[in-house]
């Protein structure tokens, strides 16, 4: 019997967001107790073994809780907005390839301009919290959502030049052309300067510590999702995670050889060195939340501008330069 | 041809809601729906490079930009000082960056091995989408623009540079830009007391 392939393509979709929404509330969890020993507390310990069920216990809470809208707010798109940015952050793993074998890479769609596709898709994700926090019809929101469509637009720009040295370089913009070329060498090497680049506007760009002005508590409340309560805010959070889990994959994609396994220590399977490597990437995450303070507004965009967007630049020309005269 | 049709009716409609739409987020709103259904529209034509630079440029970049200028429509700008002219001694350093950059791009078209188009562009085959080398590519669109359309390419990057010359003109820039600290505090306190002599705008 042979079955349709859009059949096929809705069962692999359902089954890596399933894998996508399981990943994100572990994420969670891990998040809370990594904090937690860095504080030197125990984290959340009571909702099953090890808090093992706290994910579940959240998850009730925020679909029960009652869903408000303030009477200022747009109402359409106040609740079109945690949709935008949660659908543009799950519908980048439809092309992010998670390891590969004989008959080629595995992921739902393999596309020619997978970077660049993944690039287009992210930068939709702005407009979620952009139009959230207008729609909010209040100061503080107002004001983290300008500041996340300024800072987001600014880091975007370094960011995607820190990519095109990586694009030189493998000579496709196909994400696992990308992988294969890195067999002998990561990227990271050659690309040292571009992985930092990287890894720094990508925290950036997922407004994560140090670079939480959207949100920066001490300031705004709660930034753009001041406004939303219950399973609408849950959104916003879910796609906040997703994000992170996105940029740790394509910084494992371009700089740190994918599913290659380093020390030609093949024998693990290439999808648990992929799982590693990204593993390693939230995990750094959480350490710089609780390690750094936060950013002062305007350095943040003397910081994207002044430094990382010329290093950047920099970092671009040498490598073409290279390129062009070895080849 | 029912994607084609869907995707038109679309295309129409968050068009026509684009410009009849009373608020100006909504046509945002609208015209991202819009810049959507036509990268999807691409894409079934097999313009796949197209239709991701249609997302990153017009709905990533630009779009974005009318978002951030809308929802501060109406805000005042206070004056800051941007410091010194500083354009005088950074003419020469940016001149021979230019002249340098500019000789090796030239240096490298001479020497360098041009690339090798496979087929003529427009003539290429249709291919299955994904695919290198076929219409729509990456590699093809690339050597397209730069190969045989160059000219075309170049006055649109022209054109655009007049254009905003232009705005820059017309909506003129009303914030005062001064030099210094000092005259910035002066011009503040000016606004402010215009302001209270005025009433609340």
């Amino acid at each position: 019997m042979n079955v349709p392939d859009w059949i096929i393509i809705l069962i692999k979709s359902a089954i890596l967001l399933l894998v996508v929404v399981t990943t994100f509330a572990y994420a969670m969890l891990a998040e809370r107790k990594v904090l937690g020993w860095m504080q030197l507390r125990p984290g959340p310990n009571r909702v099953g073994p090890w808090g093992l069920m706290q994910p579940a216990a959240d998850a009730a809470k925020l679909i029960l809780k009652e869903d408000l809208t303030p009477k200022t707010a747009d109402p359409l798109i106040y609740r079109l907005a945690p949709f935008i940015s949660l659908l543009t952050a799950f519908s980048v793993y439809a092309i992010i390839p998670f390891g590969a074998d004989a008959s080629g890479a595995w992921a739902i769609g393999n596309v020619n301009a997978g970077i660049l596709l993944l690039m287009a898709i992210t930068s939709i994700g702005v407009y979620g919290i952009s139009l959230g926090g207008w729609a909010s019809g209040s100061k503080y929101p107002l004001l983290g959502s300008v500041r996340a469509t300024a800072q987001m637009i600014s880091y975007e720009l370094g960011m995607s030049l820190s990519f095109i040295g990586v694009l030189i370089l493998a000579g496709t913009t196909s994400l696992d052309g990308i992988v294969n070329a890195q067999v002998h060498q990561w990227f990271i090497v050659p690309q040292i300067l571009g992985f930092l680049i990287y890894i720094i506007t990508a925290v950036a760009e997922t407004n994560r510590v140090p670079f939480d002005l959207v949100e920066a508590e001490t300031e705004l409340v709660a930034g753009f999702h001041t406004e939303y309560s219950g399973l609408r805010f849950g959104l916003f959070f879910i796609a906040e995670y997703v994000n992170m889990l996105t940029v740790s994959c394509i910084a494992t994609l371009l700089f740190l050889g994918g599913w290659n396994a380093p020390f030609g220590l093949t024998m693990i399977p290439g999808v648990v060195w992929f799982i590693v490597k990204i593993s390693f990437f939230m995990f750094f995450y959480m350490w710089l939340r609780a390690t750094l303070p936060r950013f002062r507004y305007d350095r943040l965009m003397a910081f994207g501008w002044k430094v990382l967007l010329p290093l950047a630049t920099l970092n671009l020309v040498v490598t073409a330069i290279i390129v062009a005269l070895k080849g | 041809m029912i994607a084609f049709s869907i995707l038109a009716v679309m295309l129409l409609a968050t068009a026509i809601w684009t410009i009849s739409a009373k608020k100006p987020v909504y046509s945002v709103v609208a015209l991202l729906a819009h810049f959507a259904a036509l990268a999807a529209t691409y894409l079934m034509l097999h313009a796949e490079f197209l239709a991701v630079i249609q997302l990153i440029v017009y709905s990533g970049a630009i779009l974005i930009l009318f978002l951030f200028v809308i929802a501060l429509l109406s805000s005042g700008v206070a004056p800051f000082s941007v410091g010194p002219n500083k354009m005088p001694k950074l003419a020469v350093p940016a001149v021979v960056l230019a002249l340098v950059a500019l000789g090796a791009l030239s240096y490298g078209v001479a020497h360098l091995a041009a690339p090798t188009v496979t087929a003529t562009p427009g003539a290429a085959p249709l291919g299955p989408v994904g695919a290198a080398d076929v219409f729509g590519s990456v590699a093809d669109f690339g050597k397209a623009l730069f190969t045989t359309y160059l000219l075309p390419f170049e006055i649109t990057a022209l054109v655009l540079m007049v254009a905003v010359i232009g705005v820059i003109l017309l909506a003129g820039d009303r914030t005062p830009y001064v030099a210094t600290e000092k005259q910035a505090r002066e011009v503040r306190r000016e606004m402010r007391e215009a302001i209270v002599r005025g009433g609340d705008r």
